[in-house]
C-alpha cells in the first residue's frame, strides 16, 4: 500500500492539527464554562481578577456555601447516573408506555416526568441527606469549593424570571408547531412542483430571508399599536391591539422563519422519491392523502431537525420580542437585556449572569439530544445545493 | 400536480408570507416619505396672578397639542418626500466636512458611522470565518474517528447559543476587570480600560462574530470533506503534488461551492448584525445599521418612536442587501434557465 503511506502524516503535522484542535475547543467551550462557574460564587468571587479564585470561591466557602469532596463525588455519580438512565432507560420506557402514533406526546410526558425526577432527587433529597453524611466524615466533609445558588433563587423566584420563561415557551411552541405545519405543505408542494411559479417563490422566498428583521419590525410597529382603530370597522369594539400580545409575535415569527423553512423541507422531501407518491396516487389516494399517510411518516427526520432550527430562531431572537412586547409579556432574552443595562451593584452583575447560564442550559441539553439532527440540518441546505 | 393542488398546499405559507413580509415592506416603503406628527395650535393664555393694587396679568402665547373627542392627540400624516433621508443622510453636513478636509467628522453622523461599522466589521470577518472553519474542518478530518463527535458537539455550543448570551459571556471575560483583561495587564504591566476604548470593543465583537460563525462554518466544510475524491488525491500524489499543494489544487477546488454559499450566508447575517451592540453596550462607540433602526423604532423619553426616520434607514439598509445579493440572484437564474433548456 505505497498510497496510504504517501498518505500518512509527519508527526509535527499530526501534533500540530491536535494541538490546533484542542486550542479551538478551549476558546469554544471556556467563555460558556466560564460563565457557569460565575453564576455559583458570590459577586466577591466572581469578578475576582484571580481566575483561581472565581474557581474555589474562597470568598463564597467564608459565607458557609461551599462543596466539600464528598458532595462532589455523590453529586457527580448521580449526574452520570441520571444521564445513563436518560440515554438508555428512558427511550425503552418511552417505547413500552406510549401507545403508537402518539410518539411525540410520549416523549414529552416522558422527559418532563424525568426532569421533574432528576430535579427532586438532586435539589430535594441530596441537600439533607449530604449535610448529615458531611456531619460524620471528617476531613472529606469539610468544604472545598465554595458554591451557592442564591443568584438562582433571586432571578427566577424573586425577579419572577419564570414569567419570562413561561413566555418563551408559549411563543416557541406556538412557532415551531405553526411553521413546521405550514412549512411542511408548502416545502411538500414547491419540492413536487416543476413550475416556474414555484422557482419564483423560492426565490422570492430567499430574497427575504436576507432581509433584516428590523425592515419588518418597522413595518409592523404603527399597525400593530394602532389595530385596534384599524380593526373596528370589521371586528367591532372587541378589536385587539395586537403590540403586546405574544399571538403577534408568534405569527410575525413565522413569517420571518417561513423563507427559511420551506427551503430546508422542500430539500428534505427532494430526497425523498417521487415513485413514493405515484405509487400511493396509483392505489387511489389524492395528493393530500399520499402526503398525509405515505411521506410524512418517512418525513419525520426532515420535520425534527426543521423544528430544531425554528426552535432556535425564536428561542434565540431579541429585536422582534424586544420591539413587540410589553415588559408583562417579556420573554427570556429581552429580559436580560434589561438586567445588565441597569447593573449598578456586583450582585446585579452576577444575577444577569445566573440569568445568562439559565437561558443557555436548555440550548445545551438540545445540543446533547440532538447533535447529529443539526448537523444535518446545517448540512442538508449546503451540500445539495 | 395540478396548479389548484398546489396552490392549496404553498397557500397557507405564501399569505403568510404575503402578509408579515411583503405587506410591512411596502408599507414601510410609504412611511419612509411621510412624517405623522401631532397637530398642534397656538393659544394666547392670559394668567393672573393676585398683586397688590389689583391684578398682574401675563399673556402667553402657547403651543398645544390639539386633542380630540375622547382626549386624544389628534396627528397629521403629510407626505414629506425625502425629507427623512436628508434628516438620516445629514448631505450638507457630509459635504462641509469634505470641503473642510475633515473626513473623521463625517463619522460623527449616526448612519454613516454605522455604515462604516458594519461594512468594516462585515468584510473583516469574512476570511477569518471561511479560514477558521476549514482549518477546523481538516484538523478533525485528521482526528482519531473516537473524538470527532466530542469536538462537533464542543464546536456547536458557540454556534447555537443565544447571541446576546455569546456576546455577553465574551464581554463578561474582559470588561472591568475581567480576568483576560487583568491577566493582560499582568503581562503588559499596563492599565487596560477595554470598555472605553472603541477599537478594543471593535475586535471584541468581531471575535464574537467569528467564535460565533466559524463552527457553522466548520460543519458544511467538513460534511464537504467527506466526498472529496479519493481517486484525484491519489493521483495528485503519484503526480508529486506536495500536502499545499494537494490541499490547494484538489480540496479548495472541491470545496468551492460550499465556500461560496458560506460567504453568501455570512455576508447576510454580519450584514444585519445587531446582537452584538446590545451585548458589549458598545452603542456609545460603535453602532451598526440595523441597531440604527432599532434605536429609532425604541420609544425616546418623551414615548415618542420616530417611525419615519426609521423607515427610511431600514429602506437604505435594505438597498445594501440588494446590492449583496445581486451576484446570488444572477447565478440563480443562470442555472434555472440553464436546466430549463
Amino acid at each position: 500500500m505505497a498510497t496510504a503511506k504517501a498518505m500518512q502524516q509527519p508527526f509535527s503535522l499530526r501534533f500540530a492539527s491536535a494541538s490546533f484542535l484542542t486550542l479551538w475547543c478551549l476558546i469554544a467551550a471556556f467563555p460558556i464554562v466560564w460563565i457557569a462557574v460565575m453564576s455559583f460564587k458570590s459577586p466577591v468571587d466572581a469578578f475576582s481578577a484571580n481566575p483561581l479564585n472565581v474557581v474555589f470561591g474562597p470568598a463564597t466557602r467564608a459565607d458557609g456555601n461551599g462543596l466539600s469532596l464528598l458532595d462532589i463525588a455523590v453529586g457527580l455519580a448521580v449526574l452520570v447516573g441520571a444521564g445513563r438512565i436518560a440515554f438508555t432507560q428512558l427511550p425503552r420506557w418511552v417505547a413500552r408506555f406510549t401507545p403508537k402514533g402518539l410518539i411525540v406526546v410520549g416523549w414529552l410526558v416522558g422527559a418532563g416526568a424525568f426532569a421533574a425526577a432528576f430535579l427532586l432527587v438532586f435539589f430535594g433529597l441530596l441537600p439533607p441527606v449530604l449535610a448529615v453524611l458531611n456531619s460524620i466524615a471528617g476531613p472529606l466533609g469539610t468544604p472545598i469549593i465554595g458554591l451557592t445558588a442564591e443568584h438562582y433563587y433571586a432571578v427566577w423566584v424573586e425577579n419572577q424570571f419564570w414569567r419570562n420563561f413561561q413566555n418563551s415557551l408559549i411563543v416557541t411552541a406556538g412557532v415551531v408547531t405553526v411553521s413546521l405545519t405550514v412549512g411542511t405543505l408548502a416545502g411538500y408542494g414547491l419540492a413536487r412542483s416543476g413550475s416556474n411559479l414555484a422557482f419564483w417563490i423560492l426565490i422570492v422566498a430567499l430574497v427575504f430571508r436576507a432581509l433584516p428583521h428590523s425592515v419588518l419590525v418597522a413595518g409592523y410597529l404603527p399597525v400593530f399599536i394602532n389595530s385596534a382603530e384599524i380593526l373596528r370597522p370589521i371586528l367591532g369594539e372587541n378589536a385587539p391591539t395586537l403590540y403586546g400580545q405574544p399571538l403577534a409575535v408568534i405569527a410575525v415569527l413565522v413569517a420571518i422563519n417561513q423563507p427559511f423553512t420551506i427551503w430546508m423541507l422542500r430539500s428534505f422531501f427532494q430526497n425523498i422519491p417521487n415513485e413514493l407518491d405515484e405509487a400511493a396516487r396509483v392505489d387511489g389516494c389524492t395528493h393530500f392523502q399520499a402526503f398525509r399517510w405515505v411521506i410524512m411518516p418517512v418525513m419525520w427526520p426532515g420535520v425534527i431537525t426543521t423544528g430544531l432550527f425554528s426552535f432556535l430562531l425564536a428561542y434565540n431572537d431579541l429585536l422582534v420580542t424586544s420591539l413587540l412586547l410589553d415588559a408583562q409579556n417579556q420573554t427570556m432574552v429581552p429580559a436580560i437585556a434589561g438586567y445588565f443595562n441597569r447593573e449598578t451593584t456586583t450582585t446585579d452583575q452576577v444575577e444577569a449572569v445566573a440569568a445568562a447560564v439559565s437561558i443557555t442550559a436548555p440550548l445545551f441539553l438540545l445540543v446533547m439530544v440532538f447533535q447529529r439532527q443539526i448537523v444535518s440540518g446545517l448540512t442538508a441546505g449546503a451540500v445539495k445545493g | 400536480m395540478k396548479f389548484r393542488t398546489f396552490a392549496w398546499f404553498v397557500g397557507p405559507s405564501v399569505l403568510m408570507m404575503l402578509l408579515f413580509i411583503a405587506f410591512p415592506l411596502v408599507s414601510v416603503f410609504l412611511q419612509s416619505f411621510q412624517v405623522t406628527q401631532p397637530v398642534v395650535e397656538t393659544v394666547e393664555v392670559e394668567t393672573c396672578t393676585p398683586g397688590f393694587v389689583g391684578q398682574t396679568c401675563v399673556t402667553e402665547t402657547k403651543t398645544t397639542p390639539v386633542l380630540d373627542a375622547n382626549g386624544n392627540p389628534v396627528t397629521t400624516t403629510e407626505w414629506v418626500g425625502l425629507l427623512s433621508y436628508t434628516r438620516l443622510l445629514q448631505f450638507d453636513q457630509v459635504g462641509a466636512a469634505i470641503a473642510s478636509g475633515a473626513f473623521s467628522s463625517i463619522l460623527a453622523i449616526d448612519f454613516w458611522k454605522a455604515l462604516r461599522f458594519t461594512l468594516t466589521f462585515t468584510l473583516v470577518t469574512l476570511p477569518l470565518v471561511i479560514g477558521l472553519g476549514l482549518a477546523i474542518a481538516l484538523a478533525v478530518n485528521n482526528a482519531a474517528r473516537s473524538v470527532r463527535g466530542q469536538i462537533i458537539f464542543v464546536s456547536l455550543l458557540p454556534f447555537i447559543i443565544t447571541p446576546v448570551i455569546g456576546a455577553l459571556s465574551i464581554r463578561w471575560l474582559f470588561y472591568g476587570d475581567g480576568i483576560v483583561t487583568a491577566l493582560l495587564e499582568d503581562m503588559l504591566a499596563t492599565d487596560i480600560s477595554v470598555a472605553a476604548n472603541g477599537w478594543a470593543i471593535e475586535f471584541l465583537m468581531m471575535f464574537y462574530r467569528v467564535w460565533h460563525v466559524a463552527p457553522f462554518a466548520f460543519v458544511i466544510f467538513y460534511a464537504g470533506l467527506q466526498t472529496v475524491n479519493q481517486d484525484t488525491l491519489e493521483s495528485a500524489i503519484i503526480d508529486g503534488a506536495s500536502r499545499f499543494e494537494r490541499l490547494r489544487f484538489v480540496v479548495v477546488p472541491h470545496l468551492m461551492p460550499l465556500i461560496i454559499f458560506v460567504a453568501l450566508i455570512h455576508l447576510m447575517d454580519a450584514y444585519r448584525a445587531f446582537e452584538e451592540v446590545v451585548g458589549f453596550s458598545s452603542q456609545a462607540h460603535r453602532i451598526t445599521l440595523q441597531w440604527l433602526t432599532y434605536d429609532l423604532l425604541t420609544p425616546d423619553d418623551a414615548g415618542n418612536r420616530a417611525i419615519s426616520r426609521a423607515s427610511a434607514s431600514a429602506m437604505l439598509t435594505m438597498i445594501g442587501i440588494v446590492i449583496l445579493l445581486i451576484p446570488l440572484l444572477r447565478r440563480t437564474w443562470r442555472d434555472h434557465k440553464g436546466s430549463a433548456r
